[in-house]
């Protein structure tokens, strides 16, 4: 690793730590600049009351002193907060405990679209337009402009309602399979386009042949010179995905009522439970940048001819 | 001595220097071909994409025109006859199934026009909503690539054009947008724009078009331009250093001449391939809110929030939700398909 590199990857890292404080300050002004409040809406709640609540989250403070006091709390101490309306409970918490959940569903997805999706791709590459690549590339195909509402509620049908394969609610036994199965469809897809697009532009280089001159068996060549060679634009594709799994759980979680963290940020949306809506922006944005970040420096590193810009 | 004689074997006539009119008959004149014609001519040639081109078409023009002669309207409920008690024989009825005042007037003669999808739980004639949902899906994927565009463009080329300092933090602005997760940006802007707006809009022509919209617009404006800032920004930075801009320079030309002049005529193909596959990436956009309930307001349908209704009813009523996820699927599919053929047809330099 060169100097160059190393500059690239400090100055990455400043711009994700730049966003994420850009993040909290956006979901911090615009929460406090919705009309009304957190406490309206709700039952008639009398002056001393209203006062005494907003006292008591520190609400009646001037707001740039809040902003302060919220920034202070997340860097040193990560802590959003109590929850507005699921009492005595913390948005902490409610985050850890939808975070359990989701990380598994997101993992999950992500293992199954990267494996599936290396192998459906170097499988279309190597029989370029035989019958076997048609199908795939015309599956993927559907499978990308589809968007994930509509591959869950699909999948819902089909295999929860129709043949009770499956349960329909994500909180049951074997419940995770279909919104696994929903959120790995779209990378698995895209990333079976990609793996076959470079597969074919890497079996086209000078040393692919000169390896097949030498007499090296045709296993071989594929797994020890051409995968290789064909992942580095797979690896761009990482942070994405992890971005698209993160957007797309929010809808899955809703369709399957999984408990995870994407059905609390929608949920807390809709029922205007403000910290729990700044905290699970501020934690999923974070996931997302840095994702961003890792899968960036991992494509700087892995291939040295990339040039910096 | 005789020249011709020694010349036996050639034809002397053959070198007559030639009429008018021979020169005429050899000068194959075809007429000028400008770069978009070529591009088009190009863009013909590719099956797929015409096709799409054709189906986005069509499924444009059918939403246009349709709910202009179709008996029945989004927002009415074909059960509520005013004056009278609610007749609940309209509601949710299956595909070419009549309400029973539909069925008296049939016995009596009448033609009734079908309800090709049925009708919804609250007895509004699917068909139409879907149609109503295509519009309003069409209409805001459109106009918001418009935002996108107009934003884009003006930030862009003054970027690329004045370069420096103004460029520098610019750029550094486009950065932190570009790397913001923008679906999280995008509910968290539209789901209290929705709050703020609903007050603001009030009495105003905006109104009818509804707060969830106008707020969508304006988060795209807020949060998309930055790709196609970036793309022309670098497109410019190349063209200013050709030598018609110096030339222009050097005629007195001032900035803006150049750029509306010169440099953006000369990114027309950027601008439409990229304008072209904005439109499916809004439409799934806005699908994806309405389906999260923070799309149109209510009564209004669009694709995403009739999919999303339909969820409600899915075990009794599957099709309420395959025909909308069709009609996006359809639309997206085609948008891309036919973008990606403009791409090759127009920057053929380009292909991938």
């Amino acid at each position: 690793m060169n100097t160059k590199t190393l500059m690239y990857i400090v100055k990455r890292i400043l711009l994700a730590i730049v966003t994420v404080w850009v993040v909290i300050t956006v979901t911090f002004f615009v929460m406090h600049a919705v009309p009304g409040g957190p406490f309206t809406g709700e039952k008639a709640v009398t002056e001393s009351v209203k006062a005494a609540m907003e006292a008591k989250y520190g609400l009646d403070k001037p707001l740039g002193i809040q902003y302060l006091t919220y920034l202070k709390d997340i860097v040193f101490g990560f802590d959003f907060g109590p929850s507005l309306k699921q009492r005595g409970r913390n948005v902490n918490d409610i985050i850890f405990d939808g975070m359990k959940t989701s990380a598994k569903l997101g993992v999950i997805a992500a293992i199954i679209a990267l494996i599936s999706g290396v192998i459906l791709g170097s499988i279309a590459a190597l029989r370029r337009n035989k019958f076997i690549d048609r199908i795939i590339m015309i599956i993927t195909t559907a499978f990308v402009s589809m968007p994930s509402f509509i591959m869950g509620s699909l999948l819902l049908i089909f295999f929860a309602i129709n043949l009770k394969w499956f349960p329909a609610n994500g909180a049951s036994k074997n419940g995770l399979v279909l919104p696994v199965l929903t959120l790995s469809l779209y990378p698995m897809a895209y990333i079976t386009r990609l793996t076959r697009s470079s597969m074919l532009e890497v079996l086209g280089q000078d040393y692919i042949r000169t390896a097949k001159a030498k007499g090296v068996s045709g296993m071989k060549i594929i797994f020890g010179h051409a995968l290789k060679n064909s992942l580095i634009p797979v690896i761009t594709y990482f942070g994405p995905m992890l971005a698209g799994i993160v957007t797309g759980s929010l809808v899955v979680e809703q369709i399957f009522a999984v408990p995870g963290i994407g059905r609390a940020f929608v949920n807390s949306i809709t029922g205007r439970d403000y910290p729990l809506v700044m905290g699970t922006t501020i934690v999923l944005a974070t996931l997302i940048v840095v994702m961003n970040l890792v899968g960036d420096i991992m494509y700087k590193v892995v291939d040295p001819r990339i040039t910096l810009e | 001595m005789d020249i011709s004689k020694l010349n036996a074997q050639v034809n002397m006539d053959d070198f007559i220097p030639a009429t008018d009119e021979e020169k005429e008959y050899m000068v194959q004149m075809r007429p000028s071909s400008t770069f978009f014609k070529d591009s088009v001519k190009r863009l013909l040639k590719n099956k797929v994409a015409t096709v799409c081109f054709f189906i986005i078409v069509l499924i444009t023009l059918a939403a246009i025109f349709v709910p202009m002669f179709w008996p029945y309207s989004y927002d009415q409920m074909l059960g509520m006859t005013p004056g009278k008690p609610v007749d609940n024989s309209f509601n949710d009825l299956k595909p070419f199934e009549y309400g029973r005042s539909e069925i008296r007037r049939m016995e009596a003669g009448e033609t009734v026009v079908p309800h090709i999808f049925g009708t919804d739980s609250q007895g509004r004639d699917y068909f139409i909503r879907v149609v109503y949902g295509t519009r309003i899906s069409l209409a805001v994927g459109f106009f918001a690539s418009i935002i996108v565009l107009i934003i884009g463009m003006t930030i862009g080329s003054v970027a690329g054009y004045a370069g420096g300092k103004v460029d520098l933090i610019i750029m550094r602005i486009v950065d932190i947008i570009y790397s913001l997760p923008d679906m999280l940006m995008v509910i968290l802007l539209s789901s209290v724009l929705k709050v703020v707006m609903e007050g603001a809009l009030d009495g105003t022509v905006l109104a009818k078009i509804g707060s969830n919209i106008i707020s969508l617009f304006i988060v795209f404006g807020v949060l998309y331009w930055v790709s196609m800032a970036r793309l022309i920004r670098g497109q410019i930075l190349s063209l200013r250093e050709q030598e018609y801009v110096l030339a222009s320079q050097a005629a007195g030309a001032n900035g803006k001449w150049i750029i509306l002049k010169h440099l953006i005529p000369n990114c027309f193909s950027v601008i439409i391939i990229s304008t072209a596959l904005q439109i499916p990436s809004a439409i799934f956009t806005e699908s994806y809110l309405s389906f999260l309930g923070l799309g149109v307001n209510a009564p209004m349908p669009s694709l995403g929030s009739l999919a999303s209704d339909a969820l409600n009813g899915i075990s009794s009523y599957p099709y309420r939700l395959v025909i909308p996820a069709l009609v996006i699927s359809l639309i997206v599919l085609s948008l891309n398909l036919f973008g990606d053929g403009l791409r090759d047809a127009f920057d053929p330099k380009l292909e991938k």
